[in-house]
């Protein structure tokens, strides 16, 4: 369908996607203010909780981003056995569902976790991790696999014939930074702590489960709360429309930082990793060694708590998680070609305002309140269908679209290469259609949509149903898991996280391994 | 599997033509999993009515209050205490018509429309190995060492965190402020939901967890653990029940008058202490399952009316908001 679309008028695709995007995301949250019959005022809470988000989400992506820098450099210039899956399991935190991956964090940083244990052992004092560090701690932790992702992808664009010319100019380590790195990170970088800070925006059970108190409110938080606690529309549809103008002050902000780096196409050819011996080695390494400790033994702390558990789990949570793969898996097949289109649009038009606009309005749904969104669309539909029969179809509709900014982040630059370096000879050749689809754009996108597809699928494995107002008597794994924690259940709900992590990242794992087959 | 699976997503109607007349309960959520009480209620019900119950879940009071007179609901399951004044004054709601003079709840019940089918009170649930010494009263949790560290639930997203809000201003009134004051330290952390609380509760993370007086039922029936308690205070502790309530525009008039009259009945309420850990709303005490009759139980309930509850409900958040924010 996007390849049809794409062959008759290219571009058009993209406008009409992102127009039905906008329309989503921004007529969901006109139903909600035109229920509660305007937007109301906001009180000195809501500022705060919009103060301390700005912040947090700021210091969270300024450390996520900066950490990542080394840790990708290593992984681009060194070769070692277990390297590709080591790259593949440091992606693993970001797909984990949250709940998951606090009951990681708190079992090594917590009171009783690991690390406090070490510091009491050695008479040191302890740290908490519940108030704004434990929030920044968890976002670093979501978000560094992310970024490092993005940039190594950046890295591994950079032409391989780059590096031998460098190499043959006899460039030391300080030029390579100079005349390659630099330049692709600031093509890159900028994106990624956009991606970041607008993942941190609208955090919100992060907030809730280590903010310590109310004084770590987030404003997803606080849409939340006016929700349910005064069952005030109005509020919430001014704090979604604040949430809005946030992320487009940010995007405007990260676009100015944002210059092409323009190597050119290459080859293909492998590239020759001599990278720099002496100190930077062993720099590399502590690194890399760093980072996987960080990330992955939260990791390990849960499945050894829940595996034990696995083999006794009900029937039903079975069922619910065979569910939650099918409906994970056409998420993210539509993610993917909401993701193509829009990428490809945005590539072509790459200097003008239309595609800035395409840009923005893919990026929207980062931003869109979960909760907002669901009631709007609850209040739009409701109009014409019950909405219990929508549950499933509305479920993973909302999951591709919520995926879609992270597919953009990993496919825009891609797609922009892409099209500097082959649409001219393409469009000499005349190739179009199905044809250049096969054999230019997917082969040549392969690897980030493999990872989008992975991103995708995974974060709608994860997902607790973005709208509880549609019902249904269909249970996903992440509910069951919560209806196991409500029935006191704790044990099998430790079990069930196992279960749960495993398929997220078995099915990123599958996407993302079926792009990289030939790196 | 496939097939069944695209056919479950592509579903837009049940496509089996009903011979039974539906009744629609709207529910909260843990109502209707497996381990809650909805499937043994459903079963319960559709062997005397000759009908078929069919639960929605979610959050069912936004979702009625937007619905309003078009909802579909024929019977509201698991609303909380904390939200009746806002229910009430939807005026979507009919009388049960049930006589409530002989319940078997701590306090009095005289309401004609929502009808409660379990109760439990708030207490602070510990683990005696863990906690040898647990705090006896209210005063000496206040006066407790910073070191003793507590989880609670958000007021604002939550039923047993609102009914702490309501729990401490019943004991402390005009000097709630100062005991969240000393209060606040000790809270290791505050949650959305009870979940949450609990489980940081049971991995050893902190020592007190803000639960229900029935929550050690659980351990000693469901795994054999004695050691978890609740601490019981002179001071007196807050009542919660969950109600039923019949929607006055149902379309199923006989149907959902009959499930009200269903409620209070021996069968359904003995569902209710091991369906959802909580005490039954008319059931003799000699009738409750051992565990339940072993717990200890506090001297002293305390309740606000609908209406002092709900005019308490912003001035006591405003001190719960300010003492975190020192």
């Amino acid at each position: 369908m996007a390849g049809g679309v794409l062959a008759v008028r290219p571009g058009l695709g993209g406008v009409v996607t992102a127009a039905l995007l906008a329309g989503l995301i921004l007529g969901t949250l006109a139903a909600v203010a035109s229920f509660a019959g305007g937007l109301s005022g906001l009180g000195p809470w809501d500022w705060r909780a919009v103060w301390f988000t700005l912040w947090q989400a700021a210091v969270s992506a300024t450390l996520s981003a900066m950490l990542a820098i080394p840790v990708a450099r290593a992984l681009a210039r060194r070769r070692f056995p277990g390297r590709s899956v080591l790259v593949t399991l440091l992606g693993a935190p970001f797909i984990l569902p949250v709940i998951v991956a606090i009951m990681g964090l708190i079992s090594v940083f917590g009171r009783n976790g690991l690390l406090n244990e070490g510091l009491r052992a050695l008479g040191l004092p302890e740290i908490s991790i519940y108030g704004w560090q434990g929030v920044i701690l968890a976002h670093v932790f979501f978000n560094l696999p992310l970024s490092v992702r993005l940039l190594l992808q950046g890295w591994q664009g950079i032409p391989a014939e780059r590096f031998r010319l460098a190499e043959s100019l006899g460039f030391a380590p300080r030029d390579i930074t100079r005349h390659l790195e630099r330049p692709m990170l600031r093509a890159v970088l900028p994106g990624v702590w956009l991606a970041v800070f607008l993942v941190c925006l609208t955090s919100f059970a992060v907030a809730l489960a280590l903010g310590g108190g109310p004084k770590a409110t987030t404003v997803e938080l606080a849409i939340y709360q006016a929700f349910r606690f005064d069952f005030d529309m109005g509020r919430a549809a001014t704090l979604g429309l604040v949430q809005v103008g946030l992320c487009l002050g940010a995007m405007a902000l990260a676009s100015r930082f944002t210059i092409p780096a323009g190597f050119g196409a290459g080859m293909d050819s492998a590239a020759s990793l001599r990278g720099p011996g002496g100190w930077r080695r062993g720099g590399d390494a502590l690194a890399i060694t760093l980072a996987a400790g960080f990330l992955l033994w939260p990791m390990l702390t849960v499945i050894l708590a829940g595996l034990p558990r696995l083999p006794a789990l009900e029937a039903t949570v079975w069922v619910a998680a065979g569910r939650s793969v099918i409906m994970a898996l056409v998420s993210a097949l539509l993610t993917l070609a909401l993701g193509l289109v829009l990428s490809l649009a945005i590539a072509r038009g790459s200097a003008g305002w239309p595609a800035r606009l395409i840009e923005a309005a893919g990026m929207l749904p980062i931003i869109a309140s979960p909760l907002v969104l669901g009631t709007g669309l609850y209040l739009i539909l409701r109009v014409w269908i019950t909405p219990g029969q929508l549950a499933l179809p509305v479920t993973v509709a909302i999951n591709a679209v919520m995926a879609l900014p992270f597919a953009l982040r990993a496919l825009i630059p891609a797609a922009r290469v892409l099209e500097q370096d082959y649409g001219r000879l393409a469009a000499s050749l005349d190739l179009r259609g199905w044809a250049r689809l096969r054999h230019l754009t997917l082969p040549r996108l392969a690897r980030p949509l493999g990872f989008a597809g992975g991103l995708a699928a995974a974060l709608a494995m994860g997902d607790l149903g973005v709208i509880t107002l549609f019902a249904s008597d269909q249970p996903t794994l992440p509910l069951k898991l919560y209806q196991l924690m409500t029935a006191y259940r704790m044990a099998d709900a430790a079990g069930c996280a196992v279960l749960l992590m495993a398929i997220s990242f078995a099915l990123f794992w599958a996407f993302d391994r079926g792009g990289r087959l030939n790196a | 599997m496939k097939r069944l699976a695209l056919l479950a997503l592509l579903a837009a109607s049940p496509a089996l033509a009903q011979e039974k007349p539906v009744l629609t309960v709207y529910a909260e959520d843990y109502v209707t999993s497996e381990w809650g009480p909805g499937p043994k209620i459903e079963e319960g019900f559709e062997a005397i009515c000759g009908c078929d119950l069919t639960f929605v879940t979610g959050d069912i009071l936004p979702r009625l209050l937007m619905e309003g007179e078009g909802t579909e609901a024929d019977v509201v399951f698991g609303l909380n205490t904390d939200v009746l004044a806002r229910a009430r004054a939807s005026g979507l709601f009919a009388q049960h018509g049930q006589d409530t003079s002989d319940m078997s709840l701590p306090v009095a019940w005289e309401d004609d429309i929502f009808l409660p089918y379990n109760w439990s009170e708030t207490a602070f649930i510990y683990d005696e190995t863990r906690t040898p010494n647990p705090p006896k009263s209210f005063a000496e949790l206040l006066d407790a060492p910073e070191d003793l560290k507590i989880v609670i639930q958000d007021p604002r997203g939550s039923i047993s965190g609102l009914a702490l809000l309501l729990w401490v201003k019943s004991v402390y009134g005009e000097g709630a402020p100062q005991a969240w004051a000393k209060l606040a330290p000790k809270v290791l952390t505050v949650t959305k939901g009870w979940s949450e609380s609990y489980g940081l509760f049971t991995e050893g993370e902190a020592d007190m967890v803000l639960s229900f007086t029935t929550s050690p039922a659980y351990h000693i029936e469901a795994e054999g653990d004695k050691t978890k308690h609740a601490a019981i205070f002179p001071e007196g502790h807050y009542f919660l029940t969950e109600v039923a309530a019949q929607v006055k525009g149902t379309d199923q008039p006989e149907l959902a008058q009959s499930f009200m009259d269903w409620v209070l009945t021996p069968k359904f309420q003995s569902v209710i202490p091991h369906a959802n850990w909580s005490l039954p709303s008319k059931l003799p005490e000699a009738d409750w399952p051992q565990v339940m009759r072993d717990l200890p139980r506090p001297d002293k309930t305390l309740f606000y009316s609908e209406d002092e509850a709900e005019a308490l409900r912003r001035p006591a958040l405003d001190e719960w908001l300010a003492a975190f924010s020192q």
